[in-house]
């Protein structure tokens, strides 16, 4: 250990006005809190929250505890990015590849619809989706019955509901399915390296996974209906519907405004990733006699993948963090029922906006492990 | 052999198989358009279902009619290599042409043919396309918020000398060109501060804008006779100190209250607003945010471990939360954090959220610039002799942000669309505005012209944006 003052002092001094600047902000904040006869602590979580959630998928009202309405509004959260995240990559991946096109008008078209959606702010897209298009839609008496079992209103999306009888049995049946899956992969891996043998292990797996939920059904006594929403009159003018399951306009245009701006930006990973996998590698593989379908499977996608997904992480990320604008069109998430409600009624500004932070941050910082984590995994190592 | 050819255009049947095709395409085409344009159906006397495909069926066999290899014509065949290769493509040319053609008519009628352009009340908005009136009546609050009318060339004006003094680089001399960079990140910054918040606040602080200027153009005077060895420090201190000395000590507070001199107006920052309030605030949160974004990405390459650790903590902070939530955090959290008579302008509070927030991000990207260097680089500089700052300021940071110039432009693009965020804090700029101006009882239902026109403002900046920085990247751009 040699202590040399040149390099401890930079050091230190950096540290010093750190704790100094934190410092001085404890300071305020107790001061202040003093002053206003606030006192810190979150024992507020297990009070009655006394308000109410528009949409929630637990089962929530005024009698809960905040901590419950902080579960709600972070699970609200989370549908949306997945759903958000699920449409992304699909129309992400569609478009980046309609991007490589050799056609010229696809090529031009996807194109078009990257530069024009991602130019355009995130809040502005969902403003018009929710405030412009959807109030364009039908009162529920005037809406057309999509497939004679869905509704689009001006109140929300109308879909049925699965009503099922023993979903425990089919449930085990898809785990099973997939254990099955797991292991024949793993053999027909095994059988190939050993003895070149291959296996159609898509069509088994195919099989697999419709069989056994058939099976389930036909022997387990699981049984699945549907409840069609319907109509209702509540007053001569008023209408709603009853049953199935209900997806609020705020919901629909917030998936959609978010799923449509992000794609733009997986769109552009996964070309650069396909454009990344050099022609050579193309070429080898065809040289040693590998058909197009194997060249894509076993040489162009896992390269390319190991481009694509670091970025794409980053933008599941980025739509999480962008389903916090939900706050601007009232979709009751994280940040409009406990940074917002929440905070109104009991004013504890510091305890509920650093929970919400940490929550955020736990969640990306979490998944960016993982990323490095895969990254090691699967970086190329170099002689 | 005549049989099976029938069926497998090539080109000795050429002539045949051309005009067929040419002509199913054609007629196909031409039903999808009579269809859009007059809203007439050739093929109406076929059952719907038959007539609604027709001409995706038509068209797809004059496409595969026409789907000669080698045909020798120059036409076809770049018509087939682009979008024509396959039947799969076929299909899919085929509807993209019938969406564009099918979308056309609605687009056009609502932007221009059933449009109101004329009048100034809602009475005349009776069509069915959009309404511009609307657009019109409203333009000054759009584009300058709730500042009073007759104070708005104070913000013209302030845009306008920005403009000018910030395309000084376009004409320097090459006597000048070196102290560009001195220019663009003291002085430019100094002068832009000044305009935006001096002098399009008004009122007392009017003074402090005159003296700003004052200071400024006297530093450039005498700066001119200091030797270039100082000229850095002297720029870094003396205006400010100028500008201090010329409000504390020169100028008397008591000329003012005397009422000697007379400033502008006072326009409080709540005012603000519109369009304008986009460009100030993104123009200082660019300024702001690039200076700490590197030298946290230097802190997070540095060899101090506590520096390192100290900013990992930082970047990763910022980057993992979102920024609705900053803004709340400077809204509702940060005055708690100050001592009780201090208060801090709730525009600044955004910039400074805004700044670090972005500045995070800046931070990565010049971080990738930097590990995509070669270690020899610094190898190299440091075998000259060269300490740290000489370094990085000559041989690395240079290169550095040639490499990340397009990630740098991705990250101010980005946070120009952040900007409508700052409605969580109150400050309403045009989105914020269009949102107001919706909810006006005079000038109900009018929320899709207003999105419209802020979208195409928008996709026009970020647009103009993203071109410029390929413009840059193509001009920086070094082969290794």
């Amino acid at each position: 250990m040699n202590f040399k003052l040149k390099d401890i002092g930079p050091q230190l001094m950096t540290v010093l006005a750190v704790v100094l600047v934190f410092g001085f902000f404890t300071y305020n904040a107790q001061v202040n809190m003093e002053n206003r006869g606030i006192d810190f602590g979150y024992g507020f979580l297990s009070q009655e929250s006394s308000f109410d959630v528009q949409f929630s998928l637990i089962e929530y009202d005024g009698s809960h505890s905040y901590f419950r309405a902080y579960l709600v509004g972070l699970l609200n959260t989370i549908l949306v990015s997945v759903i958000g995240i699920i449409l992304a990559t699909i129309l992400g991946v569609i478009v980046g590849i309609a991007r490589l096109s050799p056609n010229y008008l696809i090529n031009k078209f996807a194109a078009f619809y990257v530069e024009f959606f991602r130019n355009i702010p995130l809040l502005l897209q969902i403003f018009f989706w929710y405030f412009a298009a959807l109030r364009a839609l039908p009162l529920p008496q005037d809406a057309d019955a999509m497939f004679g079992i869905a509704f689009l209103t001006i109140k929300g999306l109308y879909v049925p509901a699965f009503i099922w009888q023993n979903f425990n049995i089919f449930f085990y049946s898809i785990i099973a399915a997939i254990i099955a899956i797991t292991v024949i992969r793993i053999q027909a891996k095994k059988l190939q390296e050993t003895q070149g043998k291959q296996t159609p292990v898509l069509l088994i797996s195919i099989g697999l996974i419709l069989i056994l939920p058939l099976l389930s059904f036909l022997i387990g006594g699981v049984r699945l209906s549907f409840e069609v929403p319907v109509l209702k009159q509540l007053a001569t003018t008023s209408f709603i519907y009853e049953g199935g399951v209900s997806l609020p306009p705020e919901l629909i245009a917030l998936a959609l405004s978010l799923s449509l701006y992000t794609a733009t930006f997986i769109a552009e990973c996964v070309r650069a990733g396909i454009q990344g996998v050099g022609k050579g590698q193309k070429e080898a593989a065809a040289s040693i006699g590998l058909t197009p379908n194997q060249v894509l499977k076993l040489v162009v996608m896992p390269q390319a993948l190991r481009i694509i997904i670091p970025p794409t992480t980053n933008q599941y990320l980025n739509l999480t963090k962008n389903s916090s604008l939900a706050a601007a069109i009232a979709y009751p998430d994280l940040v409009l029922v406990f940074a917002g409600t929440a905070l109104m009624q009991t004013g504890k500004a510091i305890e509920i906006v650093s929970i919400t932070m940490f929550t955020y941050l736990s969640l990306s910082i979490s998944i960016s492990i993982l990323m490095n984590w895969y990254n090691k995994k699967i970086a190329i190592t170099e002689k | 052999m005549s049989k099976i050819n029938f069926l497998k255009p090539d080109k000795s049947n050429l002539n045949t198989f051309l005009y067929l095709g040419s002509f199913l395409f054609f007629i196909s085409v031409l039903d999808v358009l009579v269809n859009s344009f007059f809203s007439f159906n050739i093929t109406g006397f076929l059952p719907g279902f038959l007539s609604f495909l027709l001409p995706l069926i038509l068209g797809f066999i004059g496409l595969y009619f026409i789907r000669i290899e080698l045909s020798g014509i120059k036409q076809l065949d770049l018509l087939n290599k682009n979008i024509n290769t396959n039947n799969f493509n076929a299909i899919l040319s085929l509807l993209i042409i019938f969406i564009i053609l099918k979308s056309i008519p609605p687009i056009l009628s609502w932007f221009f043919v059933d449009a109101s352009f004329a009048g100034d009340s809602k009475d005349v908005c009776t069509g069915t396309g959009a309404c511009w009136t609307y657009i019109k009546v409203w333009m000054r609050r759009f584009m300058y918020g709730m500042y009073p009318n007759g104070e708005q060339w104070r913000i013209n004006l302030s845009f306008i000398a920005l403009a000018l003094l910030g395309s000084v680089g376009y004409f320097a001399t090459d006597k000048f060109k070196k102290y560009l960079t001195l220019y663009y990140v003291v002085i430019y910054p100094f002068i832009a501060f000044l305009f935006i918040f001096f002098f399009i606040s008004g009122g007392p602080v009017f003074f402090d804008f005159s003296y700003g200027i004052i200071a400024a153009i006297l530093s450039i005077i005498i700066g001119f006779f200091i030797p270039s060895k100082f000229k850095f420090y002297y720029f870094l201190i003396v205006p400010f100190a100028l500008y201090i000395l010329l409000k504390y000590f020169i100028f008397f507070e008591e000329y003012i209250e005397l009422g000697k001199l007379d400033g502008l107006n006072w326009v409080e920052t709540g005012a603000w607003g519109g369009l304008s309030l986009t460009f100030i605030i993104s123009f200082f949160c660019l300024i702001f945010c690039f200076p700490i974004g590197m030298a946290f990405a230097l802190g997070r390459r540095s060899g101090f471990p506590l520096i390192r650790y100290i900013s990992i903590g930082f970047i990763e902070f910022w980057r993992g939360v979102p920024l609705i939530t900053v803004l709340f955090m400077s809204a509702v959290m940060f005055p708690m954090f100050l001592p009780a008579d201090f208060f801090i302008d709730k525009l600044v509070r955004c910039i400074i959220a805004i700044s670090l927030f972005e500045a995070a991000y800046v931070a990565e990207v010049i971080r990738g610039g930097l590990q995509a260097l070669p270690r020899g680089q610094y190898e190299a500089a440091k075998s000259l002799g060269m300490g740290y700052w000489r370094m990085h300021i000559f041989v690395i940071l240079p290169q550095a942000l040639k490499l990340v110039i397009p990630g740098i432009a991705n990250t101010f693009l980005a946070l120009v669309k952040d900007t409508p965020l700052i409605f969580v804090v109150g400050l309403l700029e045009i989105v914020g505005m269009l949102n107001l101006a919706k909810t006006n009882p005079e000038w109900l239902g009018f929320a899709m012209e207003g999105y419209v026109f802020a979208a195409i403002i928008f996709w026009i900046i970020c647009y103009a944006m993203s071109k410029y920085s390929y413009n840059l990247e193509e001009k920086y751009k070094t082969d290794r």
